[in-house]
């Protein structure tokens, strides 16, 4: 799962008994302070931020940029001496020449569309009934929330017993499990990403309902009185008044939605390991690495594309928010 | 902190005249939610019945029928056949570390860019969060190679980062640091400059600035981030599928992959090993449902 950061430092909380927090500029120490910081306190600071930005760095960005190097490269991973050189081949392989590549990125723009289109009205609609101050809300929200706390290789499995061809929940109902007759829901080209998009819903729906929830927490009572008393509808006031105001949540959901799809993996995984019907670029990356065939700069071709369209969305977002915050 | 739960409480404690009345609508609303909340559950109580019966019952009967009799036999079966207790302490030997060090070094990052005045934050800070962000398979293909690559003879028992519990410590924390440093520094940044500044004129070092002062005060912050980080780092499935190779190192979500690779012909046994496995993230969400709810939403809150 991830989640996303948004939070400008007005919104975050203060904590509890600290007294009225000053602005953010007064929460720093003013340029001037530097000159309190003895030798021993920079280098204090120095291995502070130092010693995880390395570990960080490391491990997450050199690996990101050496699988943008690796991608012009053909490598059997045995030896450096055996990495040579190929520019831009293992791209137009995978372009023009791999069967799997496009129905991959199908398979990833299907999924972003479907968890945009099905869960997320489906979690701003629970989220808005809860809202209204009800009994039993607690029971409802845990309800729909407990599959966003499971493992997705669980709930793989768990999606398994009602997709199974022969004992399946769906196939015993309708009759279907009777040889001949088969449903094959995980094995069906045609159907299997379908299905595996339910399960990935199931869970989606609950996740976006927090969001929501969080968002219109945030909502001043008061817009809401203003428009009760305008004499508007509950739908009038959703409409024109409530949803706007939830536009910052709705650009998280957002952002989440499309990382979630570009991340999609551990489902499909358990489900049919991305045999036919279900192939995405997350699977076609792994599958090189633990599959049998050990072809590295093709592999970190597929991942390059995968870190391109990310990049594209992950920057300009970040931009946003770190502009507001330096605004603030 | 802003958590979900105050929909109750404040719908307890306000006045009585302000509860809605019954109303037509209100009960219809409670259906709707009810009926909601069951079918979300079905999946899972699908699971729990199927999970309950003997595999020779369900195969004469089919599984959409009544049940002779309902046991604990399947999950006691799961348990002990497959070592699930060995697995769980693999898990254990990872997440316990990794959430430790991940919010050590992340509280640490935190406090350099929120409390100090230095040109590099935010450019740090955006370095840590946009590389949480990425896709996990965009880093993966080096990342194996490097770990096939670094020998520690005698640390881990692959004698490589590959492998062993340490090589998934430090790719958790790398990875979650991200996340928690951009959370931990918009907390620290609304504690009142005057509390470090005080000190920092009294002749304080920055080590007590920040272990004695700032620290104590992120308490709460702290709190809904390890929740949250135990939860992931517990669910992974990604890292260890393709970081570790022996069976036996395997942390319990992988290694009900296996389980089901070895009875694959027994749906109720693995129904059973992959409910015990959900077990722990169960317990921790209702125990600190809070600190979890609060913490998925620090990240998102209102922008």
């Amino acid at each position: 799962m991830t989640t996303i950061p948004t939070t400008s430092p007005e919104a975050a909380t203060p904590p509890p008994g600290s007294g009225p927090a000053k602005t953010t500029k007064a929460a720093k120490v003013p340029q001037g302070h530097r000159r309190l910081l003895t030798r021993r306190d920079r280098l204090t600071l120095g291995l502070m931020a130092g010693l995880p930005t390395i570990l960080h760095v490391a491990l997450v960005w050199v690996t990101a940029l050496a699988s943008i190097a690796l991608a012009f490269t053909t490598w059997d991973g045995i030896g450096f001496d055996a990495i040579t050189w190929v520019g831009f081949d293992n791209f137009k392989e995978l372009f023009t020449n791999n069967p799997q590549f496009w129905p991959a990125v199908q398979h990833n723009i299907i999924w972003f569309v479907a968890l945009i289109l099905i869960p997320t009205p489906l979690g701003l609609l629970l989220a808005v009934q809860l809202d209204k101050q009800i009994r039993f809300s607690r029971v409802y929200q845990t309800a729909f929330f407990l599959p966003v706390v499971m493992s997705l290789a669980v709930i793989g499995f768990v999606w398994q017993l009602i997709y199974n061809p022969d004992t399946g929940l769906i196939n015993s109902l309708i009759g279907a499990n009777e040889p001949g007759h088969y449903i094959d829901w995980i094995g069906d080209p045609d159907l299997n990403l379908w299905a595996i998009l339910i399960a990935a819903s199931w869970r989606h729906a609950g996740y976006m309902m927090i969001l929501y929830l969080a968002g219109l927490k945030g909502v001043d009572p008061s817009l809401r009185e203003a428009s009760a008393l305008d004499g508007a509808n509950e739908w009038q006031t959703f409409k024109n008044v409530i949803f706007p105001t939830l536009r910052p949540t709705n650009t998280v959901v957002l952002v989440v939605t499309i990382i979630e799809a570009l991340r999609a993996f551990d489902l499909v995984f358990v489900f049919n390991k991305g045999a036919e019907g279900t192939e995405l670029l997350s699977i076609l990356v792994t599958n090189n690495i633990i599959g049998e065939s050990s072809r590295i700069g093709y592999g970190s071709a597929i991942a390059v594309v995968l870190l391109v369209i990310s990049l594209a969305v992950i920057i300009p977002y970040l931009i946003a928010t770190f502009r507001k915050e330096r605004q603030a | 902190m802003s958590t979900l739960d105050t929909t109750t409480t404040t719908a307890a404690s306000a006045p009585a005249t302000q509860r809605t009345p019954v109303r037509p609508a209100r009960i219809l609303l409670h259906l709707f939610l009810a009926g909601a909340a069951l079918a979300w559950l079905a999946p899972l109580l699908w699971a729990l019945y199927a999970a309950m019966r003997p595999y020779g019952e369900t195969s004469d009967k089919g599984y959409v029928s009544w049940p002779d009799k309902l046991s604990f036999e399947n999950f006691t079966n799961a348990f002990t056949q497959s070592e699930m207790t060995h697995y769980f302490v693999n898990t254990l030997i990872i997440a316990v570390p990794a959430v430790l060090l991940t919010l050590f070094l992340s509280s640490m990052v935190a406090f350099y860019v929120s409390r100090f005045d230095f040109r590099i934050n935010l450019f740090l800070l955006l370095v840590f969060t946009a590389g949480n962000l990425l896709p996990q398979q965009v880093i993966i293909t080096p990342l194996y190679r490097l770990y096939l690559l670094i020998d520690i003879p005698g640390i881990t028992m692959s004698g490589k980062l590959y492998d062993s519990a340490l090589g998934l410590v430090l790719i958790h924390v790398a990875f979650q640091s991200g996340f928690c440093a951009f959370v931990l520094s918009n907390y620290m940044r609304s504690l009142p400059h005057e509390l470090t500044e005080a000190a920092l004129v009294d002749g304080a070092s920055v080590w007590r600035l920040y272990w004695q002062i700032v620290l104590p005060l992120c308490k709460p912050a702290m709190a809904a981030l390890a929740t949250l980080l135990s939860i992931w780092i517990y669910n992974d499935f990604f890292w260890a599928l393709v970081l570790i190779s022996t069976g036996e190192n395997m942390p319990i979500t992988s290694a009900l992959n296996n389980l089901s690779g070895q009875y694959f012909t027994d749906p109720n046994l693995v129904a059973a090993g992959a409910l015990l496995t959900a077990i722990p993230t169960l317990i921790v969400y209702f125990a600190l449902q809070r600190q979890f709810v609060s913490g998925l939403t620090l990240g998102a809150n209102k922008g």
